[in-house]
C-alpha cells in the first residue's frame, strides 16, 4: 500500500535578527492511512515546526528550504497557496496545544465550527448548522444545540479541546496533526480526550501525527514513534520496539525518566543532565554529544546518519555505537526505492 | 448592566463636584478679574469698587462658590460678566458647531486610521508600513496651531481654494455646502492628530492579534487571508481601540479649543478662549463642567461598548 504521507529530508529555516536559523534538519518519516505516528522530544526540538512545515503555516520568517512533503502523491511544497488552502482543514487538519487560546474569543463556537464546514463541504448555512451540532454530539459535548451559540470562554478547557477535535474532524480529513493536544489539560480530562481521539480515529480511519513530550501518551496511542533531538530524528521504531529495546542514548534517557507508579513518588526522576543546545550554537558532530555519557572523539567531529538496523529494518537510529549493526547508507536507499 | 451604569453615574457626582471646586479656585487665583476686564478704562476707582460689590466679587471665595452651586441646582448657570447674556443660551448656541466639528473629525480620523493601521500591520516592515508610521509620528507631533496656520497659509492665502475661517461666508449663502467648505481645513487639522495617534494603536494591536493562536487555527481551516484578517483578527484588534477612542475625547476637546481659535470657528472652544480673556468666571465654570461631563460620559460609554462587543466582559 502506498504511503499517505512521505516526508523526506525536510529542512526548515527561520529568518531571525541574528540571521537564518535551521529549526528542523534531515527529518524523514512516512505514514500509512489510519496509522498513528508519535513524535517525541524535549521542548524546542522542532516537533511543532515539523507539523507546521507540512501545513505550510510557518508564518512570515519560516520556509521549507530542502526536502519534500508528499501527501497522497502530491508534492505539498510545490502547491499554490490556493491549492494548499483546499487541503488545510479538508484533507489535513490540526489540533493545537492550548484549547484556551486556540479558539477566537469573539466568535461563537458554531460560527467557528461552521466556517470550515461551509468552505470545504459547500453546505448551506442551515445544513452546516445541523452538521456542526452533529459533530459536537460526536465528540461528546452535552447540550450541543445550546453550546453552538456560546462563546469559547463559557466552556472548560476539556470542552474546548473537544470543540477543536470536532472542528478538525468535521471535513473527514485523511490526516490530523495533533500538536500536544492534551498537554494543557489535567490528567483525568487528558485520558478522556485521548480515549475520544482513539475512538474517532478508528471509526473514520484517520491517520494521526501525535506530537507530545509525554512518552506515556505515545505508548497509549501510537503505532510507531520518531524521537527528535535538536531538530533531527535520532531514532525511529514501532512503539513496542522503542519501549522494549531503545537504542539511542537519548531515547534511553527519556524512557528512564518516565515516572513509574510503583516507584516511591518522592524518588527523584532519572532525567537527562545538561540542556538542549540552541539553534545558533549547534555542536559539530553528533548534536547529542554534549550530553551523551558514551561520547567519543569521533562523536565530536563526525556527524552520524540515521541508519536502519540489520536485525530490524523498521528500526533506525542516529548513533555511532550501532555502526556495526547498521545497514550502510547506500543499502538503505536501495531498500527505500 | 443597568445597575452598573447607575452606580457609575453616582460615582461621577463627587468627581464633578471636585472638578468644579478646583476650577473655581484656580480661576479666581488668576490675576485680574471680570470687572477690570470689561469696565470702561475711564471709570473711577469708586465705580469699579461698586461694580465689584454688586457682582459679589468681594465676598469670601467659598461664599461665591456656594452661590454658584446653589444657582446650578436650580438649573441656572448664571450670566456672562462680559456680554450679560445667560450662559445657558451662549452654550446652546455654540454647542452645535463644536459637535459638528468634533464628530466629523473623529469619523474622518477613524476612516483614515483603521485601514492604514491594518495595512501597516499586515505588511510589517514594508515601505507602506514605514511611510504610515512616519506620517503618524508627524501627525501626532505637529501642534494644532502650527498645522492650522500652515494649512491656512497654503490652502486659503496662497492657493485661495478654501476660506481662512468661520463657519459661513459673511453675507453669503448659509447652506450646508458653504459650511462643508468651511469645515474642510479645521476637520483636517483636528483629524490629523487623532488619526496619527490611532494608526499607531491599530497597528500595534493588530500585530499583537496576528500572532495569536486562534489565527493559526483559522488559517489551519483553509480560510482565505482576507477572512483571517478582517473577520478573525480585526474584531479582536479593535477591542483595545475602544479604550483609545474614550481617551481621545479629552484630547479632542483640547485640540478643538486651539483649532476653533485658529479658524474662528464659532464653537465652545473659541468661547473658552474668549472667556479666559475676559475673565468671564460664570462662562468658564460652565465650560469646564461641560468638558468634565463629556469626559466622564465618554468613559462610561467606552465601558458599555466594551461589554457589548466582548462576550467575556460582564458588568454586575
Ligand atoms: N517563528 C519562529 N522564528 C524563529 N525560530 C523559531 C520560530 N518557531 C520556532 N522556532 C525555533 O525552532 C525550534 C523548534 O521549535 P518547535 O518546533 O516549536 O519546538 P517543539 O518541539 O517544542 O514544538 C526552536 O528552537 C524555536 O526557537
Ligand atoms: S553518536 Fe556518540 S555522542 Fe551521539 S549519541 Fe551516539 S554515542 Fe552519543
Ligand atoms: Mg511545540
Amino acid at each position: 500500500m502506498a504511503n499517505l504521507l512521505d516526508v523526506n529530508n525536510l529542512q526548515t529555516v527561520f529568518r531571525t535578527d541574528k540571521g537564518e536559523v535551521t529549526s528542523v534538519d534531515e527529518v524523514s518519516f512516512s505514514l500509512k492511512e489510519g496509522e498513528t505516528l508519535g513524535i517525541v522530544g524535549e521542548s524546542g526540538c522542532g516537533k511543532s515546526v515539523t507539523s507546521l512545515s507540512i501545513m505550510r503555516l510557518l508564518g512570515k520568517g519560516g520556509r521549507v528550504k530542502h526536502g519534500s512533503v508528499k501527501f497522497k502523491d502530491r508534492e505539498l511544497t510545490n502547491l499554490s497557496e490556493q491549492e494548499m488552502r483546499n487541503i488545510r482543514g479538508n484533507d489535513i487538519s490540526m489540533i493545537f496545544q492550548e484549547p484556551m487560546t486556540s479558539l477566537n474569543p469573539l466568535l461563537t463556537i458554531g460560527n467557528q465550527l461552521m466556517e470550515g464546514i461551509r468552505l470545504h463541504l459547500k453546505l448551506s448555512k442551515k445544513q452546516a448548522k445541523l452538521y456542526a451540532i452533529d459533530m459536537l454530539k460526536k465528540v461528546g459535548i452535552p447540550r450541543a444545540e445550546a453550546i453552538i451559540n456560546e462563546y469559547p470562554h463559557a466552556l472548560s478547557g476539556g470542552m474546548r479541546q473537544r470543540v477543536m477535535i470536532a472542528m478538525a474532524l468535521s471535513c473527514k480529513p485523511n490526516l490530523i496533526l495533533a500538536d500536544e493536544p492534551t498537554t494543557a489539560l489535567d490528567v483525568t480530562i487528558q485520558a478522556q480526550i485521548l480515549k475520544l481521539m482513539k475512538k474517532l480515529k478508528n471509526e473514520l480511519n484517520t491517520a494521526i501525527i501525535l506530537i507530545t513530550h509525554d512518552l506515556g501518551v505515545v505508548a497509549e496511542m501510537a503505532d510507531k514513534v520518531i524521537v527528535m533531538y535538536a531538530g533531527q530524528v535520532v531514532e525511529e521504531a514501532d512503539v513496542y520496539t522503542l519501549f522494549d529495546s531503545p537504542k539511542h542514548p537519548y531515547t534511553k534517557g527519556l524512557i528512564k525518566s518516565i515516572p513509574h507508579l510503583d516507584n516511591d513518588s518522592s524518588e527523584r526522576l532519572d532525567s537527562i543532565p545538561g540542556t538542549v543546545p540552541t539553534l545558533q550554537h549547534m555542536p559539530k558532530g553528533c548534536r547529542f554529544h554534549t550530553r551523551c555519557p558514551f561520547a567519543t572523539e569521533r562523536c565530536i567531529n563526525e556527524k552520524p546518519d540515521l541508519l536502519q538496523l540489520k536485525e530490524n529494518e523498521s528500526h533506525s537510529v542516529r548513533c555511532f555505537l550501532y555502526d556495526s549493526e547498521q545497514l550502510d547508507k547506500d543499502v538503505r536507499e536501495e531498500v527505500n526505492s | 448592566m443597568f445597575q452598573y451604569i447607575i452606580r457609575r453615574i453616582l460615582i461621577a457626582i463627587p468627581v464633578l463636584f471636585g472638578v468644579t471646586v478646583f476650577t473655581f479656585f484656580v480661576i479666581n487665583m488668576a490675576p485680574g478679574n471680570p470687572v477690570d476686564m470689561y469696565v470702561n478704562p475711564s471709570a473711577t476707582p469708586q465705580q469699579i469698587a461698586l461694580a465689584k460689590e454688586q457682582l459679589g466679587l468681594n465676598d469670601p471665595l467659598w461664599v461665591q462658590y456656594g452661590h454658584w452651586l446653589g444657582q446650578l441646582f436650580q438649573g441656572n448657570l448664571g450670566f456672562s460678566y462680559s456680554t450679560r447674556e445667560p450662559v445657558t443660551s451662549m452654550l446652546i448656541e455654540r454647542l452645535g458647531p463644536t459637535l459638528l466639528l468634533m464628530g466629523t473629525s473623529l469619523i474622518v480620523a477613524y476612516l483614515i486610521a483603521i485601514p492604514l493601521g491594518i495595512l501597516s500591520a499586515t505588511r510589517q516592515y514594508s515601505w507602506i508600513d514605514y511611510l504610515t508610521t512616519g506620517f503618524s509620528f508627524l501627525g501626532v507631533s505637529i501642534p494644532h496651531f502650527f498645522l492650522g496656520l500652515g494649512a491656512i497659509y497654503i490652502f486659503a492665502s496662497k492657493l485661495e481654494l478654501l476660506p481662512t475661517g468661520g463657519m459661513n461666508t459673511l453675507g453669503g449663502t448659509t447652506g450646508f455646502g458653504d459650511t462643508f467648505f468651511h469645515m474642510i481645513l479645521p476637520v483636517l487639522v483636528l483629524a490629523t492628530g487623532i488619526a496619527g495617534n490611532m494608526v499607531r494603536y491599530v497597528r500595534s494591536s493588530m500585530i499583537d492579534v496576528l500572532g495569536k493562536d486562534y489565527l493559526r487555527t483559522a488559517r489551519a481551516k483553509g480560510l482565505r487571508n482576507f477572512i483571517v484578517t478582517n473577520k478573525h483578527a480585526l474584531r479582536n484588534a479593535l477591542i483595545p481601540i475602544i479604550t483609545i477612542i474614550g481617551m481621545d475625547i479629552p484630547l479632542l476637546i483640547g485640540g478643538a479649543v486651539v483649532t476653533e481659535q485658529v479658524f474662528q470657528w464659532p464653537g465652545l472652544g473659541q468661547l473658552t478662549i474668549q472667556s479666559i480673556g475676559s475673565r468671564d468666571y460664570s462662562a468658564l465654570m460652565a465650560l469646564n463642567l461641560i468638558a468634565a461631563i463629556a469626559v466622564l460620559v465618554s468613559n462610561l460609554l467606552t465601558d458599555v461598548v466594551y461589554s457589548i462587543v466582548d462576550p467575556r466582559i460582564k458588568y454586575e
